[in-house]
């Protein structure tokens, strides 16, 4: 963990609600997708956990839909405004897996550290399949991205108006998808709703209400099977057969 | 070594005054990776009881003006991991004496912890937490009567050779009257405070945030209350205190000295930034000189 000063490079609007942030500077600390940064933001007390959607040597890209105080501060923020990160913030996934064909799933902004993902698991001549989720059509966004990178990108809404209607489990079981490994990240019900369905093994992103972000306050501890485990320090990334639902 | 910056407290020196506060800095390790742990003057470890506990559920944070809420509720492997793993581990990395953080729920509980605690070498004072506001049947319930605060601190002296430190709870209409119970039953001295019982609510989603409905506040906000508390407790007890709540700066450091700390704990503020604890050491010599102080142990309790 290193607590760094970034700047802003770019700051925009992808659909309404949702943006995308990159930051340059000394990003180092960033080792594995699906690690996260911790944001300290002006009059806010805590800072701010994001997941990394992409990140190169000098450079790294938020995803952030804009839910409260802390995300409305960003998304005002331009170009050039310096931003004080920990960064390199726990265990990302784990890429070095035997299994060939993978599937990347996630729900509305999940869908951000499974970038990144795609990316890697893709130079690891791995056939990458992503499968997003999203409320609407409104709200659908960086799927062409996605495309770019995968074989096969699928979508689904809740509500139909794009793609399979209903929830990445119906996706699944309507295009008969097969796979060997999944990779997920979106709401809990998504994720109890994946462990609990899919007979493939893999592994979950999951989201907590965190108090430091680097392990010493216990406030996002889960139990699992081996033990009690910090979301933010030993997660956010579980093997499906360690969550208790 | 004496120095300008270094602190008697109940016969050991600390280097300076500044210690981590139980539970927001885990039992160390985590932080050993950030920075040397021995510019610290001491190390509170987190809240310790006799068996093993997960804590409350999720969530168990939520944050205020200048503050944070927790409803952690003790999550700590239990007593015998403590000596077993993590002061092992912690002396690894930390070469002076700890401050071993003891919480139980029923004075039973409080004397074997503390009975346990009492042998490591480690050990240099035992904090008896009797205000975790985030437990049933225990904790806070014993810092809010004089009597049950008393009780527990008669059963720890009882079994213990070590200096006892009582962790107050501020969530009292009289904070004196406790603090002079826990004297009165032989206590060396007294931290204080713990935090404060709050609450918020998610208004979007008319529930509370925190699963527990409310936690402890602390924080930058609890500061001034801190602060009168410990000069109340100050000018009605003869023990040392160690001051808590809401200290980010150097200059509250000394603050909180002048009101009659003899030593200050740092909490919520590691939370948010991880090198809190030594930017305050590193800042303190300058804020002296500012100031005009020759020496920390000259300011203690200046403020009748």
């Amino acid at each position: 963990m290193k607590q760094v000063t970034l700047h802003i490079a770019t700051n925009t609007q992808l659909i309404q609600g949702i943006y995308e942030m990159k930051l340059e500077g000394d990003v180092g600390d960033t080792l594995r997708p699906g690690q996260f940064v911790n944001i300290a933001l002006d009059n806010l007390y805590l800072r701010r956990p994001f997941s990394i959607s992409d990140y190169d040597t000098t450079s790294m890209t938020l995803l952030y839909k804009v839910v409260g105080k802390g995300t409305r501060q960003m998304s005002s923020m331009h170009k050039g405004q310096k931003i004080s990160i920990l960064n390199g913030l726990g265990n990302g996934f784990n890429t070095n897996i035997h299994h060939s064909h993978v599937l990347l799933a996630g729900g509305g902004i999940g869908i951000a550290p499974l970038y990144k993902l795609a990316k890697e698991l893709k130079t690891a001549g791995k056939k990458v399949s992503v499968a997003l989720c999203f409320n609407t059509a409104k709200e659908i966004f960086y799927v062409e991205r996605f495309k770019e990178l995968s074989t096969n990108t699928y979508i689904a809404t809740v509500d139909g108006s794009e793609g399979c209607k209903g929830f990445i489990t119906n996706l699944i079981q309507q295009y008969k998808l097969t796979f060997d490994y999944y990779y997920a990240c979106g709401p809990m019900p998504m994720l109890k709703s994946m462990c609990q369905n899919i007979e493939a093994p893999g592994e979950v992103s999951l989201e907590a209400r965190m108090g430091c972000g680097f392990g010493i306050c216990m406030g996002c501890s889960i139990p699992t099977t081996s033990g009690n485990k910090r979301v933010c320090k030993e997660g956010p990334v579980f093997g499906k057969e360690e969550l208790i639902w | 070594m004496v120095t300008k910056l270094s602190v008697n407290l109940c016969g050991i020196l600390l280097d300076n005054p500044v210690i981590p506060a139980s539970g927001t800095f885990g039992f160390g390790m985590e932080m050993a990776d950030i920075y040397n742990l021995d510019i610290l003057g001491s190390i509170s470890i987190k809240g310790t009881t006799r068996e093993a506990r997960y804590g409350n559920p999720l969530p168990r944070i939520a944050e205020g003006e200048r503050g944070i809420l927790n409803s952690v509720g003790l999550q700590n492997p239990g007593i015998h991991s403590v000596i077993a793993d993590e002061l092992p581990r912690l002396k690894q990395v930390f070469h002076k004496p700890v401050i071993a953080n003891i919480s139980g729920f029923s004075i039973d509980d409080y004397a074997y912890s503390c009975e346990k605690i009492n042998d490591q070498e480690q050990v240099g004072i035992i904090e008896v937490n009797i205000s975790c506001p985030n437990v049933h049947n225990g904790g806070m319930a014993f810092g809010t009567s004089p009597k049950m605060a008393a009780k527990v601190t008669q059963a720890v002296k009882h079994v213990t050779t070590k200096p006892v430190f009582i962790k107050l709870s501020p969530n009292v209409t009289d904070i004196t009257s406790i603090a002079k119970a826990c004297e009165e039953a032989g206590a060396d001295g007294l931290t204080l405070v713990n935090t404060f019982l709050g609450m918020r609510i998610d208004i979007q989603r008319r529930q509370p945030i925190l699963a527990q409905k409310v936690g402890g506040y602390s924080g930058p906000a609890i500061f001034p209350i801190a602060l009168r508390m410990v000069y109340q407790v100050a000018q009605t007890c003869h023990i040392p205190i160690i001051g808590c709540g809401g200290v980010a700066t150097a200059e509250d450091v000394i603050e909180m000295m002048m009101a009659g700390a003899t030593a200050v704990q740092v909490g919520a503020e590691n939370l948010r930034n991880p090198f809190a604890c030594k930017e305050i050491i590193e800042t303190l010599p300058q804020v002296m000189e500012r100031l005009k102080i020759d020496s920390l142990e000259s300011i203690i309790g200046i403020i009748k």
